[in-house]
């Protein structure tokens, strides 16, 4: 049996416990991303999440600094972030952006001095690539408990919500007809995403998060249209990259040019990208199958994000 | 230190110009995306040692023409922020395998202006003026597709050439800013300039104008600043955009409530 | 005998297996004040796009001026239905229609005393001076709509498309768009060519008309369009015409189901209520 796995598994995969906390962490992450992730598609808030990634940073750059965990630093700097979008959110989509950007600007430049004073006083230099680029081989055991309860929050907003969630996800204006509180169940989502954001950063760091949060979702949505199949297969394609990202990362411990073994982070990253672009293809085929003249029907539309 | 204030200006000028476009199209998630997309660009460079504004330049290019061709079809911002992401992931890979790894991540995320050297004068300075140029050709046509896209099409200006031709110069822009403000940083100083510019006037080249000296000012601030606490640049300039915007929003807020009064028709 | 502005020779568009508009013929003569009166999906929009150049035909060509490969945009103004603009946008009123004379050349705007001669003299036309110096953004919608008019004018074109101007104006506002159109027509020498879905208003002053329905289309003055027996070989079932205090009131005949637009039994031109 060893033989056989061996070209797979480097040696000593299966032994290390660095390796079981990862894999189970990752799994985790990866479910509870994905959940969180469709409606965050479906609600065209990929920026939001990019906005978290990049807060995140600051929210980590200050636990550094101030000598407590980094989740933590996560969560407490995500919720602010949350805080702040929800207070710009009012405004129109361009000009959310535009504020959120401003936000954004303010936050990384605050981030950069975490960073400095806490290099300069410390003089080690790994806080700014552990917090960006994370690993998910540093989650030390200690901090599992916390992890567990920030998936349980967010699972229970998010499946308690479902219905409405789903509802004003699709159609805001069919929502608040039927009485939902439209902008407070955005709200309860926001800071769902907040903390899922947060458990990213951790795995992948902070500026890659966005990668698990909209990733694996947006590859469901084009593949599915019914809402539980889409999480579930969310759910699976993050399970999916996240241990295939694990494996191949604790191969190449010995592969050139360094030998000290390529990022986590780089490899989940690139297979959410290439199952992105692998689930467009049955909808390319499609369209190519019905013959729509493309070209000739939909006038070039300028890029202005939503 | 000259260098230093000759770089940062030219590179609030080329700001000041692009980023007054930028706000109009509201392209602001693009202008964040090139030059993190660019950092993978730089790291490759540093790696097999080829100029860092060649590196730059080639992968903040190849992004914003990704950017402009996955915004045809599908969703718009999931394709932008995976394709960012992949770019970012790209440049922690490249950086991973080199010895100065840390440093490096630090100085290209936030900026380095201090490490300008004299070498890097010209083409900075080409490439900004390649820059202004375009936007001076272009400044009739992006105008009435920016604001009016349909109109625009009707005269047979293809938003979408448009879009491309914009993301283009973005791309120019972020290679020669990058370098002092950082990737992270430096679409902070493209909106948060003009933003504030365009409360104080209503004239389309006034406000850019405006946008140019704001700009100026807040990286001569940052500047000066951070040579003074040892802080980093870009802290400043994030802070510095942040503040004028607010100026601005605040300003515009008592424009309309003087606007409102009881003699306005 | 001049020639006509626009020509439109049996246009077909057919997309993904449906037929958005089958054999559509029409001229207007310069000068002329036309309305293209339809439902919503009748194939309005794709009409106008067939006339700017911006959606190829399945058979059929279009002529402006009488040339097919002319320099059409420069001939045609095009006033879209939808324009929102930013309040934050610094442009001017006058900036916007100024835009207008030269926003497809390259490079910078000239001030110069014949620009700002030209801009003011369109300003008048549309009767905007009043609020020349205001950002568009904050302008009101008919009063963008007015801009918007000047900013096509200011190129002098030779037809004016406009796409369906009075959609959410009441009566009154459409009444005044018209008047203001008319007299453009009149003052400037410009063909109108409007789409609508209402008839009602544009009755005194319309030279010709063009009615489609479900992408077929007949044309000529009102009173040789607006009649029972056209419009029912046209719809393809029975029409009643009404005149009601001068107004037209288009109806399906008794027992007859929905039309194809989904109205039951009132088709373009009802006009009611009031």
């Amino acid at each position: 049996m060893s033989h056989f796995l061996s070209p797979i598994f480097a040696s000593g995969f299966f032994e290390s416990e660095a390796v079981h906390i990862a894999l189970a962490v990752g799994a985790l992450v990866a479910i509870v991303t994905g959940v969180v992730g469709v409606f965050t598609v479906m609600r065209g808030q990929s920026f939001a999440g990019e906005a978290f990634g990049d807060l995140g940073t600051t929210g980590g750059a200050g636990a550094y600094l101030v000598g407590v965990g980094t989740l933590w630093g996560f969560v407490i700097g995500n919720l602010v972030a949350a805080g702040a979008m929800e207070v710009i959110g009012v405004q129109r989509a361009r000009g959310r952006d535009l504020a959120t950007g401003i936000v954004l600007g303010a936050g990384i430049g605050l981030a950069a001095l975490f960073l400095y004073l806490y290099t300069s006083e410390h003089s080690t230099t790994g806080a700014t690539v552990t917090i960006l680029f994370g690993s998910v081989f540093a989650i030390s055991s200690a901090t599992i408990p916390l992890i567990l309860l920030l998936s349980a929050v967010v699972l229970a907003i998010t499946l308690t919500l479902y219905r409405p969630l789903l509802l004003s996800s699709v159609s805001a204006e069919m929502a608040s007809a039927r009485g939902i509180p439209v902008r407070l169940v955005g709200a309860f989502h926001l800071v769902a995403l907040a903390l899922a954001a947060a458990l990213a950063a951790i795995t992948i760091g902070t500026i890659l998060s966005t990668a698990l949060l909209v990733g694996p979702a947006a590859s469901a949505l084009r593949l599915t249209k019914r809402p539980v199949t889409a999480l579930l297969t969310a759910a699976g394609i993050g399970i999916a990259v996240m241990w295939l990202g694990i494996v191949l990362a604790y191969d190449s411990y010995h592969w050139p040019p360094v030998h000290q073994g390529w990022p986590v982070s780089f490899f989940v990253v690139t297979l959410v990208f290439i199952t992105y672009l692998l689930s467009g293809i049955p909808e390319a085929r499609r369209r190519r199958q019905t013959g729509r003249n493309h070209a000739a029907s939909s006038a070039a539309q300028p890029a202005t994000p939503s | 230190m000259v260098n230093a204030w000759t770089v940062a200006s030219m590179v609030a000028v080329v700001a000041g110009v692009v980023g007054f476009f930028t706000v109009l199209r509201g392209s602001a998630f693009a202008a964040h995306a090139i030059p993190n997309g660019s950092f993978a660009g730089a790291a490759g460079a540093s790696l097999i040692g080829v100029s860092t504004l060649f590196g730059l330049g080639v992968f903040s290019l190849g992004g914003a023409l990704t950017i402009g061709l996955l915004g045809r079809r599908g969703r718009h911002d999931v394709a932008t922020a995976l394709a960012l992401v992949m770019m970012l992931a790209l440049g922690a890979l490249f950086l991973s395998f080199s010895v100065e790894y840390a440093p490096e991540v630090y100085s290209l995320l936030f900026g380095e202006v201090l490490g300008i050297s004299p070498n890097d004068l010209a083409p900075t300075a080409i490439l900004g003026t390649l820059c202004i140029l375009a936007v001076a050709v272009l400044y009739r046509p992006l105008m009435l597709s920016s604001v009016l896209p349909e109109v625009g099409e009707a005269r047979g200006i293809s938003s979408f050439r448009m879009e491309m031709l914009f993301l283009a110069v973005l791309a120019l822009a972020t290679t020669m800013t990058v370098p002092v403000v950082g990737t992270l940083l430096i679409f902070s100083l493209m909106i948060g300039a003009p933003a504030a510019a365009r409360s104080f006037t209503d004239r389309p080249l006034l406000a850019m104008g405006l946008s140019v000296a704001v700009a100026l000012l807040i990286v001569w601030i940052a500047i000066a600043a951070s040579y003074e606490t040892n802080y980093p640049v870009g802290f400043f300039v994030g802070t510095a955009s942040a503040v004028s915007y607010t100026i601005g929003r605040l300003w515009t807020a008592v424009r309309s409530r003087r606007r409102a009064q009881p003699s306005h028709t | 005998m001049s020639v006509d502005v626009l020509a439109v020779q049996g246009v077909s568009v057919r997309l993904s297996g449906r037929t958005i508009l089958d054999r559509v013929s029409f001229e207007i003569a310069p000068g002329e004040f036309t309305g293209l009166i339809g439902s919503n999906g009748a194939g309005k929009t794709t009409l106008f796009r067939v006339i700017l150049g911006l959606q190829a035909t399945s058979a059929g060509r279009v002529l402006v001026e009488g040339l097919e490969h002319g320099p059409r945009h420069r001939l045609i103004g095009y006033v879209p239905q939808k324009f929102l603009l930013d309040p934050d946008v610094p442009l001017r009123a006058r900036d916007l229609v100024g835009l207008g004379i030269d926003a497809h050349r390259l490079g910078m705007p000239v001030p110069s005393r014949t620009r700002r001669a030209l801009v003011e003299e369109m300003l008048h036309a549309v009767d905007a001076e009043r609020f020349a110096d205001t950002r568009v953004g904050q302008l009101s919608g008919g009063e963008q709509q007015r801009i918007l008019v000047a900013h096509a004018l200011i190129a002098r074109p030779r037809l004016l498309l406009l796409d369906e101007p009075l959609a959410n104006l009441d009566l009154g506002g459409a009444q005044e768009v018209v008047a203001l159109l008319a007299r453009i027509t009149r003052e400037q020498q410009v063909a109108v060519l409007i789409s609508a879905h209402e008839i009602n208003p544009l009755l005194p002053v319309m030279d010709r008309i063009v009615y489609l329905a479900a992408g077929r289309a007949v044309s000529g003055t009102t009173e040789e369009v607006v009649r029972a027996d056209v419009l029912s070989e046209l719809y393809g079932r029975h029409v009643d015409v009404l005149d009601v205090h001068g107004r037209v009131l288009i109806v399906a005949g008794a027992g007859e189901d929905t039309d194809l637009a989904g109205h039951e039994g009132v088709f373009p031109g009802a006009g009611i209520p009031g």
